[in-house]
């Protein structure tokens, strides 16, 4: 399997602090990749550097063979990479399906012409992405709720309604920042279903999560993360079993 | 038949659609009315309809900038401005005594589109630098820009006329124009048809027809791609840049047509007056028109439409003829003695209404926005948020007093 993401020797600085120290890792298509580590290892970070919403100090973002090193958001959602927040940022006063109707946005060709005159290539273009939204939302079991706010639907619900808003960018990459924060056992299990179903539409996740459960059960691959640096890379069982990530989670033993 | 009767029960409870039907009809209907109640001498107040559709035109506008993008323009009376002395420079005398020694008149259309693209360049112009800046930053750089855009015009010379403006610019023409026993004359058509001030009903009927294709327009870019753009960066401006929304260029869009429809409502100001000063563009222009869009409900057309129509009213009619009014109320009520100006205190109330006149201006407000904080017609999304911000209040922890 190709690597569909390449981390290379990334770090981030803020003045003094060193948030991501260079660190290495690729992601390869079609996996389940997770990014782990103690509160305040950097992991958010690195994923801000992945999309474009910081600048790495040093290092190079390369996707799908094509250094997106720097790119702005916007840039690196055309190129195909989504992504979901710790805390869930959605449109609270825009109902859930123009959520996800937004999320269509990068991959709409209307233009200012289009849009102030209605022409028919418009009305269809809308029509399309309508249906496509509306499927999106079955997906994420939210069609019920399709014209409620964001606001008003719960924990739960939010959380999912941002995965089909960031798959209606069409990604080939979905990055999820604690996608189970928060969940009850149950809605756990329904979301590593929900991340097998994105799987086989072809898409490759790479996600931050606590829960050692999830992690473990769902992911082919583990990169730890302490104090910004990578401290160790490999299978569940593998990280499992290395003496710095269960220093890094425990404490060192005397 | 059907279809007319579904679209008659999909939008009999939309306020919006009830809106726009009270606006049609109410636009149709004036003109007659008024005559009629003023015995066939109304003319003055079509005339003065017209000149508030310049201001429902610019509420339209700022609607944009301000209810759709979110973003706080405190100098949108400069795009005005700048609408007026492009169409100035471009259709009049004027350029005939600059150093070109050429003077330009172009169409009456032309010119008006020419203002219209001007302004929108100006404000693409203004928002490159400064729309990086938010909220507060946002509203204090624009309020700047209304401040210089006047002196500029005032300071500019030979070439924006100085103090005195510009005078003499081409009015309105169209290529035919309907005419009519409702102006004294048989049924005909008038071939190259001027406007001219001794036919107001021709300018009241050509603001209601640009006023209508500005919302049709408008209103087509709040339903598209472009609107719900708008709405996601005023909601979260990161979460639309993850959702691959180029903020700049969207909010860049936002304030260039802004701009533009007051631009083009500038032109046209432009072209009824036959003049520009930059007097006319100040600050008090610029908020104006934002307590309209305020008042009238932020990010519903309708409702700045109506915030408008109210203001408009109250400011140009009302308060101007309440000492007047007053007066005669007064004598009417055998209370003459409060008409009587006494040399050393009471000046009478007339006089005291027209000193007072900002006051009650200022109190009518605050009453609006007391009994409708949600403005007159307020959208769908400002209603819940005002909802879900009392709710909150009321049920928030009570902060404890140091």
């Amino acid at each position: 399997m190709a690597p569909i993401l390449r981390v290379e020797g990334v770090s981030k600085r803020f003045g003094g602090l060193v948030a991501v120290d260079n660190v290495s890792f690729e992601v390869n298509e079609g996996e389940v990749f997770a990014l782990i580590g103690p509160n305040g290892a950097g992991k958010t970070t690195l994923f801000n550097c992945v999309t474009g919403f910081y600048t790495p100090t040093l290092g190079t973002v390369t996707f799908q063979g094509r250094d997106i090193t720097g790119f702005p958001p916007h840039r690196t959602a055309k190129a195909g990479i989504a992504r979901t927040f710790q805390n869930i940022r959605l449109f609270d006063y825009m109902t859930a399906v123009d959520n996800v109707r937004l999320g269509h946005h990068v991959r709409m060709r209307s233009r200012l012409w289009d849009s102030l005159f209605k022409t028919p290539f418009e009305r269809r273009e809308e029509r399309e992405i309508t249906e496509h939204s509306m499927e999106l939302l079955d997906l994420v079991g939210l069609k019920r709720h399709a014209d409620s706010y964001a606001r008003n639907l719960a924990y739960g619900q939010q959380r999912r309604l941002e995965i089909a808003r960031a798959l209606a960018t069409d990604p080939k990459l979905l990055l999820l920042d604690e996608p189970a924060a928060g969940f009850t056992p149950q809605e756990k299990v329904e979301l590593m279903q929900l991340v097998q179903v994105i799987l086989a539409r072809g898409i490759t996740v790479f996600l931050i999560e606590h829960d050692m459960r999830v992690v473990m059960q769902a992911s082919k691959r583990i990169v730890v993360l302490d104090h910004g640096e990578k401290i160790a890379e490999g299978t569940p069982a593998e990280v499992r079993a290395n003496q710095r990530v269960i220093e890094a989670y425990l404490g060192k033993s005397a | 038949m059907s279809r007319v009767r579904d679209f008659w029960n999909s939008n009999r409870r939309n306020p919006n659609a009830i809106a726009y039907a009270i606006f049609i009809i109410g636009a149709i209907f004036y003109p007659s009315i008024v005559q009629f109640l003023n015995g066939g001498n109304g003319d003055y107040l079509v005339g003065f309809a017209a000149d508030g559709g310049i201001y429902i035109l610019m509420a339209i506008g700022l609607n944009v900038v301000v209810g759709f993008a979110g973003l706080l323009d405190l100098g949108y009376a400069a795009f005005f401005a700048i609408g007026s002395y492009t169409y100035a420079t471009v259709a009049s005398y004027h350029l005939g005594v600059t150093p070109i020694g050429h003077a330009l008149h172009l169409p009456f259309w032309i010119a008006l589109l020419i203002g219209m693209f001007v302004a929108a360049a100006a404000g693409a112009l203004l928002g490159a630098p400064t729309l990086r800046l938010r909220g507060d930053y946002l509203a204090i750089v624009t309020l700047g820009f209304g401040e210089i855009v006047p002196i500029v015009f005032r300071n500019g010379e030979v070439w924006t006329g100085g103090v005195p403006g510009i005078s003499g610019l081409d009015v309105p023409s169209l290529p035919g124009w309907f005419v009519g026993p409702w102006i004294g004359q048989d049924f005909g058509w008038v071939p190259d048809f001027r406007f001219n001030t001794g036919n107001l009903t021709a300018y009241y009927v050509l603001m209601c027809f640009l006023i209508a294709i500005t919302v049709v327009l408008v209103h087509n870019l709040y339903n598209s791609r472009l609107g719900r753009a708008w709405m996601a960066v005023r909601e979260d401006e990161t979460a639309a840049a993850a959702s691959g929304v180029n903020t700049v260029t969207v909010k860049l869009l936002a304030f260039s047509i802004g701009a533009a429809t007051s631009g083009f409502a500038g032109a046209f100001y432009g072209a009824k007056l036959s003049y520009v000063s930059s007097e006319n563009f100040g600050f008090v222009v610029s908020v104006t028109v934002l307590a309209m869009v305020v008042l009238g409900g932020m990010g519903n057309i309708p409702g700045a439409m109506l915030g408008a129509a109210v203001l408009y009213f109250i400011l140009f009619r009302l308060l101007p003829d309440a000492p007047a009014q007053l007066q005669s109320l007064a004598s009417a009520l055998g209370l003459d003695f409060l008409n009587k100006a006494d040399p050393n205190g009471w000046p009478g109330i007339g006089e005291v209404v027209s000193r007072l006149k900002y006051v009650i201006f200022g109190l009518i407000l605050v009453g609006i926005m007391l009994l409708r904080p949600q403005g007159l017609l307020p959208s769908q999304v400002r209603k819940q948020e005002l909802k879900h911000a009392e709710h909150e209040a009321l049920t928030a922890p009570r902060q404890l007093q140091g």
